[in-house]
Protein backbone atom coordinates (compact mmCIF):
# COMPACT_ATOMS: atom_id res chain seq x y z
CA UNK A 1 0.00 0.00 0.00
CA UNK A 2 1.47 3.09 -1.04
CA UNK A 3 1.04 5.92 1.16
CA UNK A 4 0.75 9.94 0.32
CA UNK A 5 4.32 10.55 1.89
CA UNK A 6 6.06 8.88 -1.19
CA UNK A 7 5.33 11.73 -3.06
CA UNK A 8 7.79 13.56 -1.05
CA UNK A 9 10.38 11.86 -2.89
CA UNK A 10 11.06 14.67 -5.30
CA UNK A 11 11.77 11.86 -8.30
CA UNK A 12 8.17 10.10 -7.63
CA UNK A 13 6.64 13.72 -7.17
CA UNK A 14 8.34 14.58 -10.67
CA UNK A 15 6.39 11.49 -12.43
CA UNK A 16 2.88 11.29 -10.38
CA UNK A 17 3.09 15.40 -11.69
CA UNK A 18 4.58 15.19 -15.12
CA UNK A 19 1.49 12.78 -15.79
CA UNK A 20 -1.37 14.95 -13.86
CA UNK A 21 -0.33 17.76 -15.09
CA UNK A 22 -1.57 18.13 -18.80
CA UNK A 23 -4.45 16.34 -17.35
CA UNK A 24 -5.32 18.91 -14.60
CA UNK A 25 -4.54 21.74 -17.19
CA UNK A 26 -7.11 20.93 -20.33
CA UNK A 27 -9.46 19.95 -17.48
CA UNK A 28 -9.63 23.14 -16.24
CA UNK A 29 -9.39 24.96 -19.45
CA UNK A 30 -12.30 22.76 -20.36
CA UNK A 31 -14.15 23.88 -17.44
CA UNK A 32 -13.36 27.51 -17.75
CA UNK A 33 -14.51 27.67 -21.68
CA UNK A 34 -17.76 26.17 -20.83
CA UNK A 35 -18.17 27.68 -17.44
CA UNK A 36 -17.49 31.22 -18.94
CA UNK A 37 -19.36 31.13 -22.01
CA UNK A 38 -22.29 29.36 -20.59
CA UNK A 39 -22.23 31.86 -17.89
CA UNK A 40 -21.84 34.68 -20.16
CA UNK A 41 -24.30 34.04 -22.71
CA UNK A 42 -26.81 31.71 -21.91
CA UNK A 43 -27.37 32.76 -18.42
CA UNK A 44 -30.50 35.35 -17.95
CA UNK A 45 -29.69 38.90 -16.59
CA UNK A 46 -30.53 39.16 -13.06
CA UNK A 47 -33.78 41.35 -12.28
CA UNK A 48 -32.02 43.43 -10.04
CA UNK A 49 -28.38 43.64 -11.36
CA UNK A 50 -29.04 43.34 -14.89
CA UNK A 51 -25.77 41.82 -16.68
CA UNK A 52 -23.55 42.67 -14.04
CA UNK A 53 -24.13 39.63 -12.21
CA UNK A 54 -22.11 38.06 -14.68
CA UNK A 55 -18.52 38.86 -13.12
CA UNK A 56 -19.74 36.60 -10.34
CA UNK A 57 -18.10 34.18 -12.46
CA UNK A 58 -14.89 34.92 -12.37
CA UNK A 59 -15.14 37.12 -9.08
CA UNK A 60 -16.48 34.08 -6.83
CA UNK A 61 -14.46 31.16 -7.33
CA UNK A 62 -11.30 33.42 -7.57
CA UNK A 63 -12.06 34.84 -4.48
CA UNK A 64 -12.43 31.21 -2.92
CA UNK A 65 -8.81 30.42 -4.56
CA UNK A 66 -7.43 33.23 -2.91
CA UNK A 67 -8.25 31.79 0.27
CA UNK A 68 -7.54 28.33 -0.46
CA UNK A 69 -4.62 28.87 -2.07
CA UNK A 70 -3.64 30.09 1.39
CA UNK A 71 -5.02 27.20 3.72
CA UNK A 72 -2.93 24.87 1.28
CA UNK A 73 0.58 27.46 1.78
CA UNK A 74 -0.17 26.93 5.73
CA UNK A 75 -1.12 23.28 5.44
CA UNK A 76 2.33 23.02 2.94
CA UNK A 77 4.58 24.81 5.64
CA UNK A 78 3.55 22.70 8.68
CA UNK A 79 4.18 19.66 6.58
CA UNK A 80 8.00 21.35 6.03
CA UNK A 81 8.39 22.15 9.45
CA UNK A 82 7.41 19.25 11.11
CA UNK A 83 8.51 16.15 8.46
CA UNK A 84 11.65 18.43 6.68
CA UNK A 85 9.47 17.34 3.07
CA UNK A 86 11.35 19.97 0.45
CA UNK A 87 9.00 19.12 -2.46
CA UNK A 88 6.18 20.78 0.78
CA UNK A 89 8.57 23.54 0.96
CA UNK A 90 8.66 24.34 -2.41
CA UNK A 91 5.20 23.73 -3.15
CA UNK A 92 4.11 26.45 -0.64
CA UNK A 93 6.65 29.02 -2.68
CA UNK A 94 4.88 28.10 -5.79
CA UNK A 95 1.19 28.86 -4.32
CA UNK A 96 2.20 31.91 -3.27
CA UNK A 97 1.89 34.61 -6.50
CA UNK A 98 -0.64 32.59 -8.13
CA UNK A 99 -2.98 32.82 -4.69
CA UNK A 100 -1.49 36.62 -5.37
CA UNK A 101 -3.07 36.80 -8.73
CA UNK A 102 -6.52 34.80 -7.60
CA UNK A 103 -6.64 37.91 -4.81
CA UNK A 104 -5.99 40.75 -6.74
CA UNK A 105 -8.54 39.30 -9.78
CA UNK A 106 -11.13 38.58 -6.72
CA UNK A 107 -10.17 42.20 -5.81
CA UNK A 108 -10.37 44.41 -9.21
CA UNK A 109 -13.67 42.20 -10.65
CA UNK A 110 -15.06 43.63 -7.25
CA UNK A 111 -14.10 47.42 -7.89
CA UNK A 112 -15.60 46.48 -11.51
CA UNK A 113 -18.69 45.56 -10.49
CA UNK A 114 -18.26 47.88 -7.24
CA UNK A 115 -18.45 51.33 -9.26
CA UNK A 116 -22.38 50.28 -11.29
CA UNK A 117 -23.86 48.61 -8.37
CA UNK A 118 -22.48 50.30 -5.22
CA UNK A 119 -21.64 53.47 -7.24
CA UNK A 120 -18.14 53.62 -5.71
CA UNK A 121 -14.94 51.45 -6.73
CA UNK A 122 -13.95 50.84 -3.10
CA UNK A 123 -15.93 50.65 -0.01
CA UNK A 124 -14.16 50.04 3.35
CA UNK A 125 -16.14 46.76 3.97
CA UNK A 126 -15.11 44.21 6.42
CA UNK A 127 -14.64 41.67 3.16
CA UNK A 128 -13.19 44.16 1.16
CA UNK A 129 -10.65 45.09 3.59
CA UNK A 130 -9.52 42.06 4.96
CA UNK A 131 -9.54 40.93 1.11
CA UNK A 132 -6.58 43.70 1.00
CA UNK A 133 -5.02 42.62 4.00
CA UNK A 134 -4.96 39.54 3.07
CA UNK A 135 -2.99 40.95 -0.65
CA UNK A 136 -0.29 42.47 2.19
CA UNK A 137 0.17 39.00 3.69
CA UNK A 138 0.85 37.62 0.79
CA UNK A 139 3.48 40.52 -0.42
CA UNK A 140 5.32 40.02 2.72
CA UNK A 141 5.25 36.31 2.78
CA UNK A 142 6.79 36.45 -0.91
CA UNK A 143 9.03 39.25 -0.13
CA UNK A 144 10.49 37.06 2.73
CA UNK A 145 11.34 34.39 0.01
CA UNK A 146 13.32 36.47 -2.29
CA UNK A 147 14.65 38.20 0.55
CA UNK A 148 16.95 35.27 2.12
CA UNK A 149 19.49 33.59 -0.05
CA UNK A 150 19.76 30.19 1.87
CA UNK A 151 16.88 28.11 0.71
CA UNK A 152 16.20 25.80 3.55
CA UNK A 153 16.56 29.09 5.60
CA UNK A 154 14.07 31.10 3.51
CA UNK A 155 11.41 27.50 3.93
CA UNK A 156 12.26 28.05 7.45
CA UNK A 157 11.21 31.31 8.37
CA UNK A 158 8.35 31.66 5.36
CA UNK A 159 6.90 28.75 7.22
CA UNK A 160 6.89 30.50 10.71
CA UNK A 161 5.38 33.15 9.07
CA UNK A 162 2.73 31.83 7.28
CA UNK A 163 1.76 30.34 10.19
CA UNK A 164 1.67 33.30 12.49
CA UNK A 165 0.51 35.21 9.05
CA UNK A 166 -2.52 32.78 9.49
CA UNK A 167 -3.51 33.19 12.54
CA UNK A 168 -3.75 37.19 12.49
CA UNK A 169 -5.42 36.57 9.13
CA UNK A 170 -8.20 35.61 10.64
CA UNK A 171 -8.08 37.43 13.67
CA UNK A 172 -8.26 40.61 11.30
CA UNK A 173 -10.98 38.96 9.30
CA UNK A 174 -13.00 39.15 12.70
CA UNK A 175 -11.62 42.68 14.06
CA UNK A 176 -12.71 44.38 10.59
CA UNK A 177 -16.32 42.98 10.58
CA UNK A 178 -16.60 44.61 13.91
CA UNK A 179 -15.07 47.60 12.97
CA UNK A 180 -17.03 48.66 9.88
CA UNK A 181 -20.42 47.33 8.72
CA UNK A 182 -20.86 45.46 5.81
CA UNK A 183 -21.94 46.39 2.17
CA UNK A 184 -21.28 43.32 0.96
CA UNK A 185 -23.78 40.62 0.33
CA UNK A 186 -23.67 37.77 2.50
CA UNK A 187 -22.90 33.88 1.33
CA UNK A 188 -25.34 32.76 -1.25
CA UNK A 189 -23.81 29.23 -2.12
CA UNK A 190 -23.65 27.68 1.33
CA UNK A 191 -25.80 24.09 1.25
CA UNK A 192 -27.15 24.38 4.65
CA UNK A 193 -29.43 27.77 3.73
CA UNK A 194 -32.94 28.31 2.70
CA UNK A 195 -32.29 30.46 0.02
CA UNK A 196 -29.36 30.39 -1.77
CA UNK A 197 -28.55 31.74 -5.44
CA UNK A 198 -30.97 30.26 -8.09
CA UNK A 199 -29.83 27.14 -10.33
CA UNK A 200 -29.67 29.16 -13.18
CA UNK A 201 -26.94 30.42 -11.96
CA UNK A 202 -25.68 28.37 -9.85
CA UNK A 203 -24.42 25.49 -12.24
CA UNK A 204 -22.05 27.44 -14.43
CA UNK A 205 -20.68 29.19 -11.72
CA UNK A 206 -19.75 25.75 -10.46
CA UNK A 207 -18.62 24.52 -13.08
CA UNK A 208 -16.21 27.58 -13.00
CA UNK A 209 -15.26 26.73 -9.44
CA UNK A 210 -13.78 23.60 -10.80
CA UNK A 211 -12.23 25.22 -13.54
CA UNK A 212 -10.65 27.40 -10.86
CA UNK A 213 -9.46 24.90 -8.55
CA UNK A 214 -8.00 22.71 -11.75
CA UNK A 215 -6.30 26.13 -12.50
CA UNK A 216 -4.60 26.50 -8.96
CA UNK A 217 -3.62 22.91 -8.80
CA UNK A 218 -1.87 22.73 -12.66
CA UNK A 219 -0.54 26.41 -12.12
CA UNK A 220 1.24 25.02 -8.08
CA UNK A 221 2.17 21.80 -10.06
CA UNK A 222 3.57 23.29 -12.85
CA UNK A 223 5.80 26.29 -10.54
CA UNK A 224 6.26 23.05 -7.89
CA UNK A 225 7.98 21.76 -10.63
CA UNK A 226 10.02 24.48 -11.89
CA UNK A 227 11.18 24.92 -8.56
CA UNK A 228 12.48 21.76 -8.36
CA UNK A 229 14.07 21.72 -11.37
CA UNK A 230 16.11 25.08 -10.60
CA UNK A 231 17.20 23.54 -7.27
CA UNK A 232 18.95 20.40 -9.15
CA UNK A 233 20.08 22.64 -11.69
CA UNK A 234 21.31 25.18 -8.65
CA UNK A 235 23.16 21.50 -7.16
CA UNK A 236 24.19 20.32 -10.25
CA UNK A 237 26.28 23.89 -10.78
CA UNK A 238 27.56 23.76 -6.88
CA UNK A 239 28.62 20.44 -7.89
CA UNK A 240 30.78 21.08 -11.08
CA UNK A 241 32.37 24.49 -9.61
CA UNK A 242 33.72 21.98 -7.04
CA UNK A 243 34.92 19.37 -8.93
CA UNK B 1 17.20 37.78 32.72
CA UNK B 2 16.84 40.80 34.93
CA UNK B 3 21.11 41.67 34.48
CA UNK B 4 19.69 41.33 30.61
CA UNK B 5 16.65 43.81 30.84
CA UNK B 6 18.98 46.28 33.00
CA UNK B 7 21.79 45.77 29.59
CA UNK B 8 18.90 46.25 27.23
CA UNK B 9 17.18 49.15 28.72
CA UNK B 10 20.61 50.88 29.41
CA UNK B 11 21.87 50.68 25.78
CA UNK B 12 18.75 51.86 24.66
CA UNK B 13 19.13 54.70 26.45
CA UNK B 14 22.72 55.63 26.21
CA UNK B 15 24.03 54.38 22.70
CA UNK B 16 22.09 57.33 21.22
CA UNK B 17 19.16 57.57 18.76
CA UNK B 18 16.80 54.59 19.78
CA UNK B 19 15.04 55.76 22.69
CA UNK B 20 14.17 59.77 22.22
CA UNK B 21 13.37 58.71 18.37
CA UNK B 22 10.14 56.97 18.80
CA UNK B 23 8.47 59.78 20.68
CA UNK B 24 10.21 62.42 18.60
CA UNK B 25 8.71 60.37 15.26
CA UNK B 26 5.23 60.27 17.25
CA UNK B 27 4.96 64.07 18.16
CA UNK B 28 6.16 64.97 14.59
CA UNK B 29 3.06 62.71 13.55
CA UNK B 30 0.89 64.13 15.55
CA UNK B 31 1.68 68.07 14.06
CA UNK B 32 1.91 67.15 10.97
CA UNK B 33 -1.30 65.64 10.84
CA UNK B 34 -3.06 69.05 10.95
CA UNK B 35 -1.37 70.74 8.96
CA UNK B 36 -2.00 68.00 6.16
CA UNK B 37 -5.79 68.36 6.52
CA UNK B 38 -6.69 71.73 8.16
CA UNK B 39 -6.93 73.33 11.29
CA UNK B 40 -10.43 72.89 11.75
CA UNK B 41 -11.26 71.05 15.54
CA UNK B 42 -14.11 69.06 14.83
CA UNK B 43 -12.49 67.21 12.27
CA UNK B 44 -9.37 67.03 14.36
CA UNK B 45 -11.02 65.76 17.11
CA UNK B 46 -12.67 62.99 14.88
CA UNK B 47 -9.99 61.29 13.63
CA UNK B 48 -7.77 62.05 16.61
CA UNK B 49 -7.82 58.20 18.05
CA UNK B 50 -6.97 56.63 14.66
CA UNK B 51 -3.95 58.82 14.28
CA UNK B 52 -2.78 58.76 17.83
CA UNK B 53 -3.21 55.15 17.24
CA UNK B 54 -1.40 54.94 14.28
CA UNK B 55 1.64 57.47 15.24
CA UNK B 56 2.29 55.12 18.18
CA UNK B 57 2.41 52.32 15.70
CA UNK B 58 4.84 53.43 13.10
CA UNK B 59 6.64 55.23 16.21
CA UNK B 60 6.94 51.36 17.70
CA UNK B 61 7.78 50.11 14.20
CA UNK B 62 10.48 52.36 13.48
CA UNK B 63 12.88 51.03 16.48
CA UNK B 64 12.06 47.18 15.84
CA UNK B 65 14.69 46.55 13.68
CA UNK B 66 17.75 47.19 16.69
CA UNK B 67 15.73 44.51 19.10
CA UNK B 68 17.93 42.01 17.34
CA UNK B 69 19.94 43.40 14.66
CA UNK B 70 22.65 45.12 16.87
CA UNK B 71 23.56 41.93 19.10
CA UNK B 72 23.14 40.11 15.45
CA UNK B 73 26.25 41.73 14.31
CA UNK B 74 28.69 41.76 17.35
CA UNK B 75 27.64 37.89 17.95
CA UNK B 76 26.08 38.66 20.96
CA UNK B 77 22.91 36.87 19.79
CA UNK B 78 24.91 33.54 19.57
CA UNK B 79 25.87 33.75 22.92
CA UNK B 80 22.47 34.46 24.60
CA UNK B 81 21.28 31.67 22.24
CA UNK B 82 23.74 29.25 23.85
CA UNK B 83 23.05 30.87 27.75
CA UNK B 84 21.56 28.91 30.06
CA UNK B 85 18.18 30.92 29.86
CA UNK B 86 16.34 29.75 27.31
CA UNK B 87 15.93 31.95 24.09
CA UNK B 88 12.31 32.73 24.21
CA UNK B 89 12.91 34.68 27.31
CA UNK B 90 15.55 36.26 25.98
CA UNK B 91 12.72 37.42 22.90
CA UNK B 92 10.16 38.10 25.82
CA UNK B 93 12.80 40.29 28.07
CA UNK B 94 13.72 41.85 24.51
CA UNK B 95 10.10 42.84 23.64
CA UNK B 96 9.58 43.90 27.39
CA UNK B 97 12.58 46.22 26.80
CA UNK B 98 11.29 47.61 23.55
CA UNK B 99 8.22 48.15 25.42
CA UNK B 100 9.83 50.53 28.11
CA UNK B 101 11.54 52.49 25.96
CA UNK B 102 9.00 52.83 23.40
CA UNK B 103 5.76 51.48 24.15
CA UNK B 104 5.85 52.95 27.81
CA UNK B 105 7.15 56.53 26.62
CA UNK B 106 4.29 57.21 23.90
CA UNK B 107 1.31 55.38 26.49
CA UNK B 108 2.40 58.49 28.99
CA UNK B 109 3.00 60.99 25.95
CA UNK B 110 -0.28 60.69 24.11
CA UNK B 111 -2.36 62.12 26.16
CA UNK B 112 0.08 66.10 25.47
CA UNK B 113 -0.54 65.04 21.96
CA UNK B 114 -4.07 64.73 22.43
CA UNK B 115 -4.96 67.97 23.23
CA UNK B 116 -2.87 69.13 20.17
CA UNK B 117 -5.34 67.01 18.22
CA UNK B 118 -8.12 68.66 19.62
CA UNK B 119 -9.83 65.04 21.27
CA UNK B 120 -11.87 65.40 24.02
CA UNK B 121 -11.06 65.36 27.66
CA UNK B 122 -13.42 62.35 28.31
CA UNK B 123 -11.33 60.35 25.69
CA UNK B 124 -7.98 60.72 27.62
CA UNK B 125 -8.15 58.35 30.00
CA UNK B 126 -9.18 55.93 27.45
CA UNK B 127 -6.17 56.78 25.06
CA UNK B 128 -3.88 55.76 27.50
CA UNK B 129 -5.60 53.06 28.92
CA UNK B 130 -5.74 51.28 25.45
CA UNK B 131 -2.15 52.39 24.97
CA UNK B 132 -0.92 51.10 27.77
CA UNK B 133 -2.73 47.52 26.97
CA UNK B 134 -2.74 47.58 23.29
CA UNK B 135 1.93 48.45 22.97
CA UNK B 136 2.82 45.51 24.30
CA UNK B 137 1.39 43.48 21.60
CA UNK B 138 2.89 45.93 19.24
CA UNK B 139 6.54 45.37 20.59
CA UNK B 140 5.63 40.91 20.73
CA UNK B 141 4.87 41.25 17.29
CA UNK B 142 7.60 43.17 16.30
CA UNK B 143 10.17 41.02 17.97
CA UNK B 144 8.61 38.53 15.59
CA UNK B 145 9.09 40.03 12.86
CA UNK B 146 12.66 41.35 13.89
CA UNK B 147 13.34 37.89 14.68
CA UNK B 148 12.51 36.64 10.73
CA UNK B 149 14.83 39.87 9.60
CA UNK B 150 17.28 39.70 12.02
CA UNK B 151 20.01 37.93 9.24
CA UNK B 152 19.06 39.85 6.10
CA UNK B 153 21.45 43.17 5.88
CA UNK B 154 18.79 45.21 4.35
CA UNK B 155 15.69 44.02 6.49
CA UNK B 156 14.53 47.57 7.75
CA UNK B 157 12.13 47.65 4.59
CA UNK B 158 10.94 44.07 4.50
CA UNK B 159 10.47 44.51 8.14
CA UNK B 160 7.55 47.30 8.07
CA UNK B 161 5.98 44.97 5.13
CA UNK B 162 6.16 41.72 7.67
CA UNK B 163 4.86 43.45 10.61
CA UNK B 164 2.26 45.82 9.58
CA UNK B 165 -0.29 43.07 8.31
CA UNK B 166 0.10 41.83 11.67
CA UNK B 167 -0.63 44.90 13.79
CA UNK B 168 -4.07 45.03 11.70
CA UNK B 169 -6.09 43.73 14.45
CA UNK B 170 -4.69 45.22 17.28
CA UNK B 171 -4.83 48.95 15.46
CA UNK B 172 -8.53 48.24 14.90
CA UNK B 173 -9.20 47.25 18.54
CA UNK B 174 -7.06 49.88 19.71
CA UNK B 175 -8.50 52.49 18.06
CA UNK B 176 -12.12 51.50 18.39
CA UNK B 177 -11.35 51.70 22.48
CA UNK B 178 -10.65 55.60 22.61
CA UNK B 179 -13.48 56.21 19.85
CA UNK B 180 -16.36 54.52 21.65
CA UNK B 181 -14.61 55.93 25.18
CA UNK B 182 -15.07 59.53 23.58
CA UNK B 183 -17.91 59.11 22.85
CA UNK B 184 -18.98 58.11 25.73
CA UNK B 185 -20.43 54.42 24.27
CA UNK B 186 -19.22 51.02 25.96
CA UNK B 187 -15.96 50.06 25.58
CA UNK B 188 -15.78 46.43 27.36
CA UNK B 189 -15.68 44.13 23.76
CA UNK B 190 -12.74 46.47 22.23
CA UNK B 191 -10.65 46.42 25.04
CA UNK B 192 -11.29 42.72 26.46
CA UNK B 193 -10.21 42.36 22.65
CA UNK B 194 -7.15 43.63 22.92
CA UNK B 195 -5.91 42.60 26.09
CA UNK B 196 -6.53 39.42 24.70
CA UNK B 197 -4.27 40.15 21.94
CA UNK B 198 -1.19 41.16 24.11
CA UNK B 199 -1.76 38.41 26.41
CA UNK B 200 -1.96 35.87 23.74
CA UNK B 201 0.57 37.30 21.30
CA UNK B 202 2.70 37.76 24.78
CA UNK B 203 2.30 34.03 25.68
CA UNK B 204 2.40 32.47 21.90
CA UNK B 205 4.81 34.63 19.84
CA UNK B 206 8.09 34.42 21.72
CA UNK B 207 8.23 30.85 20.43
CA UNK B 208 8.12 31.58 16.90
CA UNK B 209 10.53 34.26 17.53
CA UNK B 210 13.22 32.22 18.87
CA UNK B 211 12.58 29.55 16.42
CA UNK B 212 13.15 31.98 13.85
CA UNK B 213 16.12 33.24 15.74
CA UNK B 214 17.43 29.23 15.74
CA UNK B 215 16.87 29.16 12.00
CA UNK B 216 18.77 32.43 11.49
CA UNK B 217 21.78 31.74 13.81
CA UNK B 218 22.20 28.13 12.37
Amino acid sequence: MSSLWEYANPQKFMGLSGRMLPWTAALSSLCLTTGLIWGFFFTPDDFRQGSTVRIIYLHVPAAMMAINAWVMMLVASLVWLIRRHHVSALAAKAAAPVGLIFTLIALVTGALWGQPMWGTWWAWDPRLTSFLILTLFYFGYIALWSAIEDPDTAADLTGVLCIVGSVFAVLSRYAVNFWNQGLHQGASLSLDRQENISDVFWFPLLVCIAGFVLLFVALVLLRTRTEIRARRLSALLARERMG
Amino acid sequence: MIALLIRDLRLAVRAGGGFGLGLAFFLLVAVLVPLGVGPEGRVLAMIAPGILWVGALLACLLSLDRIFALDFEDGSLDLLATAPIPLEGVVAVKALAHWLVTGLPLTLAAPVLAVLLNLPVSGFGWLVLSLAIGTPALSVIGAFGAALTVGLKRGGLLLSLLVLPLYVPTLIFGAEVVRRGTAGLETGTPLALLAAITLASAALLPFAAAAAIRVNLR
